[in-house]
């Protein structure tokens, strides 16, 4: 590709052509406000913000918006003109017009962009009042409120749907000042295919997407002297949770975690990487079967309740394809309230299990009724995100990257890097093929690490030779990938063993996280998350001595008809399918 | 040169005419190639042009029904027969829509570089019995408004542009001495108000806060620094705006303000609408003329004028609500409106 030559600010540039204004400046170190844009998405030019001055013929100018606009040869630009200037500023004003301007009892106070843009631009007074755009707050959801009127319009909720996801519940309707984002018909944002992935609310500025918060519920919990409380740490949040104390992304506190739940007050500390590992395991020995029974192919993992959402409303087709393994989450919390209580004599109705997750779908999955115990109880009882977790080590006063080291609580606690792997794009197929190629073929050499499956490619595919056979394998991560590869099997594609992630780069990218989540924070948790594997001492699901007590000493064997009774579940089809 | 295999050249040329749903915006070439692809009709951002990248994200020639309806005359008659009306740099005619203030309204052609004189008076007619031509807004709701004392000039695409005003959609809407240019640039304004796509904050926010200072100044609350405020968000508007709505949307206001200033300053310092078409700058009162017919009373809708026979009635100001009813039927013209 040639390059193209122009100016900036006076400052000679050459960039690849086809690059935008924004990725020109950015080349020189010229940060362009934007509040729209996102590098992940289609550019949409709304805000408005990043315009900048470009020189016409005799003397004249234009503005164009730099996210969009192409450089040209020979372009004489200006980002920084009292003209631009005032306009950002007048456009930051106009949006604090029809704003709630609720900062100190805002969610979003201290990472919100809008504030930040108003910092920046030394907004010190409010230039417009008038009219207010309304619109009902919707709580129908369990796990994200949307609150309209703190919305900026700036789409990327819409767009992200749309285009990361291919769900497409949000769009804007109404025209003018009338402008809104709203699920269809303005139907109750659980009424829709909305899968309740949070991708919008990673991508929101400002706080019109919020997490549905059970810090109440669980605090209510934590201070009840007849409940037992135990929790479970997903394997992602150990590299994540930093960030909410000033770390950089990717530093894993995993030993920290113990510690600071047990001074919040949890009386037991499990971990999720446990319940992968027993994932792993039923759905290895799921794989082995269909691999015997010649099908049905592919075997799709289940995972991630989001996907799984997806699937039910889009693709019921593909039911009976799907892993009946519940979910890591779902299965220590169905250990939790029967082989733990059990064994330690409780009442598992006295036990209140909380998770802490990176993901909003996990406050959809555990209240499925199909994840409840025979007698009604339900297997885990509250989520938390790893943003509310942040949240309530902070009002327990907890400084976790300080803190000393301790150990998950035994058995429900013990894990490998396989089930640390599941919080990763590819890593839940990898821990899967880490125990399986074992089971097939004892003899041969464990393959830890399956490069294919690793990175951050949208669809990743390869080919693993198991015993005899050559399997082929997929792994999409965001769910209009997940779409791409479904309509390509149904198209013929021949896959065996495929896994869908719902979030981009899997949970380490789930809607859950801390702001911001984006391409960088990504790749360097995933890194942690890889390294972390590494240096651990066990890196396969059947050589983790707690599951092999918990087979032998409750449950039987994979696959059994106890596993299945408490560690499988069902699928049903849903409406609406969809548009 | 319609249908399959176009004068044996193996090319076809099918027509399908799809209807719009009406949106203003969708009048905007990439809002529309959105429109026709099923999605909502917002604008894209340019570059890439349609030209390049439309519809389906194939090539698309985009123009006005006007502009498409000429090339077959253009074929059958040639260029010279074409450029044969016009001035040089504005060959042809132009279709206008003469509406408003003028005895003769509709559809008519004209060669391009008339002048609006001409196009008002000898075509239109002039204005209606006992009042006279004020302005003149062309293009349609976003175009300006040129003052009469302009109007000698021609009617082409550099001129009107030049006086702020606008080819556009060849709408032309005249006012006469009635009309409160305020009031007027406040109607256009609320209707691409109304019509923004809602995608830019600067067309979807601003053009709302300018409608709220026109409303503000139209009803007598206005401030001096107002018009200041006005030409400030008309320019961020129309610098910073997306498609050709946002970036026209405030001339109405632009160009009142450029020719008719003394009317928002009236509005403002005086709370005085000359035209006497703002409401709440008006009152009502009854003259010593008046016979006490008492009919006024009888039709106030409100009612808030009292009297009885022998004296002169009285209108409660605090109540009325300036519906004009009392003037309009008293058959002395004992109520004046001021
Ligand atoms: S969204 Fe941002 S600007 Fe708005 S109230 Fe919340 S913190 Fe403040
Ligand atoms: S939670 Fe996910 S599916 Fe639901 S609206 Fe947001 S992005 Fe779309
Ligand atoms: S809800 Fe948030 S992300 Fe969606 S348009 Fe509004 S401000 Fe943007
Ligand atoms: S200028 Fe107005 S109508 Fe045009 S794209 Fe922007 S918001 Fe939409
Ligand atoms: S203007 Fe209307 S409301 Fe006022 S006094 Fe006359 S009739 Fe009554």
């Amino acid at each position: 590709m040639s390059d193209v030559n122009l100016t900036i600010n006076g400052i000679p540039v050459r960039v690849p052509t086809g690059s935008t204004l924004l990725q020109a400046a950015e080349s020189i170190s010229i940060r362009i406000p934007t509040l729209c844009y996102d590098k992940q998405l289609t550019v949409s030019g709304a805000c408005r913000m990043c315009v900048v001055e470009v020189a016409g013929p005799a003397g004249s100018t234009r503005l164009e918006p730099a996210c969009s606009y192409p450089v040209q040869e020979g372009m004489v630009v200006r980002t920084n003109t009292r003209e631009l200037r005032d306009a950002r500023r007048t456009i930051i004003e106009l949006i604090l017009a029809n704003h709630p301007r609720a900062c100190q009892t805002c969610i979003r106070n201290q990472r919100c962009d809008l504030q930040s843009a108003c910092r920046e631009y030394s907004i010190d007074k409010i230039r417009y009042e008038g009219e207010k755009r309304h619109h009902a707050i919707d709580t129908s959801s369990v796990a994200i409120t949307r609150h309209p009127d703190y919305c900026i319009l700036c789409g990327k909720c819409v767009k992200v749907c749309k285009e990361v996801q291919g769900v497409y519940a949000l769009d804007f309707v109404r025209r003018g000042f009338s402008t809104t984002v709203l699920p269809p018909f303005d139907r109750d944002l659980a009424e829709t295919v909305c899968v309740l992935c949070g991708q919008c609310l990673l991508k929101c500025p400002v706080a019109a997407i919020r997490d549905k918060s059970y810090l109440n519920k669980v605090e209510a919990a934590l201070e009840d002297p007849n409940k037992i409380v135990t929790v479970q740490v997903a394997p992602s949040v150990r590299v994540t949770i930093g960030e909410l104390f000033g770390l950089p992304p990717g530093v894993s506190l995993t030993r920290k975690l113990p510690t600071a739940l047990r001074r919040i007050g949890f009386d037991y500390v499990f971990d999720t990487d446990f319940g992968a590992d027993m994932a792993v395991m039923e759905e290895g020995h799921e794989l082995i079967g269909r691999l015997q029974a010649g099908g049905p192919f592919p075997l799709i993992t289940s995972c991630s309740p989001g996907w799984v959402k997806f699937m039910e409303h889009f693709y019921p087709e593909f039911i009976p394809n799907m892993s009946s393994a519940k979910s890591p989450q779902q299965i220590v919390g169905a250990l939790t309230k029967t082989f733990f209580a059990e064994r330690n004599r409780i009442d598992h109705k006295k036990l209140f299990n909380v998770s802490i997750m990176p993901c909003s779908a996990k406050k959809f999955e555990i209240q499925r009724p199909e994840h409840r115990l025979d007698d009604g109880t339900r297997e885990v009882d509250a989520v938390l995100t790893t943003r509310e977790f942040g949240d309530l080590l902070k009002l327990h006063e907890v400084d976790v990257p300080t803190l000393p080291d301790s150990e998950f609580d035994p058995i429900l606690g013990d894990s490998t890097g396989a089930g640390l792997m599941f919080g990763v794009t590819g890593g839940m197929m990898e821990a899967s093929l880490r125990t399986v190629a074992s089971v097939l073929d004892p003899t041969s050499h464990p393959r830890l690490e399956y490069s294919a499956l690793r990175g951050t490619g949208g669809i990743k595919r390869g080919s693993v030779l198991v015993g005899d056979r050559e399997l082929k394998l997929a792994a999409a991560h965001g769910l209009a990938n997940a779409r791409k590869v479904l309509d390509s099997i149904k198209a013929g594609e021949e896959i065996h063993f495929l896994e869908v992630m719902a979030c981009p780069g899997g949970c380490i990218g789930g809607g859950g996280q801390p702001l911001p989540t984006d391409e960088d924070s990504r790749r360097r948790r995933i890194e942690a998350m890889y390294a972390e594997d590494r240096g651990l001492p066990i890196r396969q699901s059947h050589k983790n001595p707690a599951i092999m007590t918990v087979y032998k000493e409750f449950l039987g064997e994979p696959n059994g008809e106890k596993a299945h009774h408490l560690l499988h579940t069902k699928y049903s089809a849903r409406s609406p399918r969809g548009f | 040169m319609l249908g399959p295999n176009i004068l044996g050249t193996g090319k076809d040329l099918h027509v399908e005419i799809v209807q719009g749903a009406g949106a203003f915006v969708c009048g905007e070439e990439t809002a529309m190639i959105s429109s026709i692809e099923g999605k909502r009709g917002m604008a894209r951002n340019k570059p890439p042009y349609p030209a390049a990248h439309g519809f389906h994200g194939h090539p698309t020639c985009v123009n006005n029904v006007e502009t498409f309806a000429n090339v077959p005359l253009i074929l059958a008659n040639g260029v010279d027969w074409f450029r044969g009306v016009g001035t040089p740099s504005n060959a042809g005619t132009k279709i206008f829509s003469l509406s408003g203030k003028v005895r003769n309204t509709g559809l008519v052609e004209v060669p391009m570089g008339i002048t609006l004189n001409e196009l008002l008076h000898d075509i239109g007619g002039g204005a209606p019995a006992g009042s006279v031509i004020k302005a003149a807004q062309t293009g349609g709701p976003s175009g300006g408004c040129i003052p009469a004392d302009r109007m000698s000039t021609p009617v082409d695409y550099e001129t009107l542009r030049k006086l702020g005003g606008m080819m556009g959609s060849g709408g032309l809407v005249v006012t006469d001495s009635g009309t409160c240019m305020v009031n007027f640039a406040k109607f256009f304004l609320g209707f691409t108000q109304h019509e923004s796509c809602g995608k830019c904050i600067p067309c979807r926010e601003g053009t709302k806060r300018m409608l709220e200072i026109l409303e503000r100044i139209t009803d007598g609350k206005g401030k001096r620094e107002d018009m200041d405020e006005l030409r400030h968000l008309a320019a961020v508007i129309s610098r910073t705006s997306a498609c050709g709505l946002g970036q026209a949307a405030p001339q109405p206001v632009v160009s009142t303000l450029r020719y008719f200033e003394h009317e928002y300053i009236s509005h403002i310092v005086d709370t005085r609408c000359m035209a006497g078409v703002c409401r709440s700058l008006l009152t009502y009162h009854i003259l010593p003329n008046c016979r006490s017919c008492g009919l006024c009373a009888r039709k106030c809708p409100v009612p808030c004028i009292s009297g009885s026979k022998g004296e002169i009635y009285v209108i409660d100001n605090d109540r009325c609500i300036k519906c004009g009813e009392c003037n309009r039927v008293c058959p002395f013209g004992a109520v004046a409106r001021t």
